[in-house]
């Protein structure tokens, strides 16, 4: 069904910025629009998951070209849930920023930029259109690219010269793989791509497209051997980009990976066995990864990589159980990671290091504080009935369906790792006695209340949707699995897009 | 001309893989830049190439009675140009910054033992 509406969450984050360039320096005002604009954004949201999960699919046809010939937006199930799980992020990040993140970068469009990066997620996840993706992805990656450099400090642009030579080359890898697909197919709309491919006769063009695109979105959402760039580059900026970029960025490349790995490639029993080897990997080295790290911002970032392994090994199973799991993990995770980033702010407020070593005393000063925190940090590693915890029985139950034992101990071991330095973290910030270093600083206790709230209740938000999705599980799981059969049988996609 | 672009692109391709895998960071920009461009001449290429045909209907007729030169392929082309324009102008003056910073061209230099920030 045709409906204008869907591109609304698109347009209210482009119009949020244009407006705050309007008022440029103006950092008050940036505030209350930033607020305002991400809050419009989520009731926009919920309202359009709504109509779409009782309903059904809906689209836009952009400048009213019908579907193969003009760009088509879709908004299906699983663009909707993560458009919704997006502006819930933005709105937290939004009201995080207003204190977390230093005068000097607001003046030179921090606010802006933040709006834009959101726009360009949100229009990644409604496209239908294959190389409107890829305009969408750079919309994304030149934003990020900014913020990640704002401020301009040695580390930040050090980290910043990885992402953005690794994240340019993810972009030409996708890009060719577009300009293949469009060559043996004649086509760039991904309904039609989907009926396009299984009648090309040489397949194993194809195949070597399909790695193209593995390669490409394999970098963008750092899977293993392609993760490098994240744990060097995720640390330097301000907390509250770190935690858009923790919390959403890699899982972009996640959500096109699942798109075009349903939709227009099907993956053969070789390709799911090599996603399956690479989700061990993943999970073996980030796991790993997090176990050696003191800092808590470069562990939380080894701990994106070891989950990311979790998601890439329910889509290498490709069983509707098995992707059940991966979906209700993606949702748990985009909540969870950006809630760990905003948290390491707010310790770095409290104590001024974010050094394990150098941290402690946390539970004595601040016990509700600090149970609020235990809440989110419970329910990442998953114990029930928290929300990491059921996605990992549809994953291993999936696992288990195909005898995949190398995943289901992988799945283990990545848990048991994720509860070891997750303890560990807990005994050294929190429990641990109080460092004498003088150079601790607790910022937080000079500032005034309203302040204190702006930092504290974006966790508390994103805290009690973590609760939510943990508590209300039997409501994720439906939508997962009306995601997941929606992703292994397109057939509902592809006829409301192309209307038959 | 089929021919022509083909060993053009490879050669292109095969250059740009080259100076990324070297260290200095200028010969990374190019080798992004020449990759590009590689990228660029191949969707050109896969759009089939047809000279003297441009996409126009004739008068009285409904539809093509001919081949004609595809032009989604240069519209891909000129988006994907001016994109990689942005994008690499926020390289260059990244890495002028980073150079003026440290001193020295080399990427394994770039290891600065992480500052606190908020």
């Amino acid at each position: 069904m045709i409906d204008n509406n869907i591109i609304a969450p698109v347009l209210i984050h482009l119009f949020t910025a244009l407006l705050q360039l309007v008022f440029w320096r103006k950092t008050v005002t940036h505030r209350v629009l930033s607020v305002v604009g991400s809050l419009l954004g989520s009731v926009v949201s919920v309202n359009l998951f709504i109509k779409v999960f009782y309903g059904e699919i809906l689209i836009m046809n952009a400048a009213n070209w019908p579907a193969p010939f003009g760009i088509v937006f879709v908004a299906d199930t699983f663009s909707t849930t993560l458009v919704l799980l997006t502006s819930i992020v933005a709105l937290a990040v939004s009201l995080f920023s207003a204190i977390g993140v230093g005068r000097a970068r607001m003046l030179y469009g921090y606010f802006p930029i933040f709006h834009f990066l959101i726009m360009g997620m949100n229009g990644a996840f409604l496209t239908g259109d294959i190389f409107n993706l890829y305009v969408w992805f750079e919309v994304v990656i030149i934003s990020s690219f900014v913020l990640l450099t704002l401020g301009g400090r040695k580390a930040q642009l050090e980290g910043a010269v990885k992402y953005m030579a690794l994240n340019i080359l993810a972009s030409t890898f996708f890009l060719t793989g577009i300009g293949i697909l469009y060559g043996i197919t004649g086509t760039l709309n991904m309904a039609d791509l989907s009926g396009k491919i299984p009648l090309v006769e040489n397949q194993a063009i194809v195949n070597i497209t399909a790695l193209f695109f593995l390669i490409g979105f394999g970098i963008k959402s750092a899977v293993f051997p392609l993760y490098f760039w994240l744990p060097s580059s995720y640390h330097t900026p301000p907390s509250a980009v770190a935690a858009i970029f923790g919390g959403l960025l890699t899982k972009l490349g996640l959500y096109a990976m699942f798109r075009v790995f349903t939709l227009i490639f099907e993956p053969d029993d070789f390709m799911k066995a090599v996603f399956v080897v690479i989700a061990v990997l993943t999970i073996l080295t980030g796991a790993f990864g997090a176990v050696i790290k003191s800092n808590i911002r470069r562990l939380f970032s080894y701990l994106i990589v070891c989950h990311i392994g979790f998601v890439i090994g329910g889509l290498g199973l490709y069983t509707k159980v098995a992707i059940t799991g991966a979906i209700f993990y993606l949702i748990h995770d985009i909540v969870v990671k950006t809630n760990l980033f905003l948290i390491s702010g707010l310790i770095r407020q409290l104590r001024g290091t974010m050094d394990m070593d150098r941290l402690g005393g946390i539970y004595d000063e601040y016990p509700k504080l600090s149970l609020l925190i235990a809440i989110v940090l419970f329910s990442l590693v998953g114990i029930p009935p928290l929300s990491g915890f059921w996605p990992k029985i549809y994953l291993i139950d999936g696992a288990l369906e195909g005898n995949n034992y190398l995943f289901v101990g992988a799945i283990i071991l990545g848990s048991f790792v994720t509860l070891y330095v997750i303890a560990k973290l807990w005994a050294k910030v929190f429990w641990k006695a109080a460092s004498e270093d003088l150079l601790i600083e607790d910022s937080f206790k000079s500032l005034n209340l309203y302040n204190k709230v702006l930092l504290v209740a974006p966790i508390g938000l994103l805290a009690a949707c973590s609760l939510y999705i943990g508590l209300n599980a039997e409501m994720i799981i439906t939508v997962s699995s009306r995601i997941a059969g929606e992703l292994i049988d397109p057939s509902m996609y592809i006829k409301a897009v192309l209307g038959k | 001309m089929e021919l022509l672009l083909v060993f053009l692109i490879g050669i292109l391709y095969a250059a740009g893989i080259y100076f990324v895998l070297r260290r200095s960071m200028v010969r990374l920009l190019l080798g992004i830049l020449i990759l590009g461009n590689a990228t660029n001449l191949l969707i050109f290429l896969l759009g089939n190439l047809t000279t003297g045909k441009p996409p126009i209907i004739d008068a009285g007729l409904k539809t093509f009675a001919d081949a004609y030169a595809d032009p989604i392929p240069q519209a891909l082309i000129l988006t994907a140009i001016v994109i990689s324009f942005g994008l690499t102008s926020f390289a260059i003056v990244l890495l002028k910054r980073v150079y003026a910073l440290i001193g020295s061209d080399d990427l394994d230099d770039l290891n600065t033992p992480e500052e606190e920030d908020l």
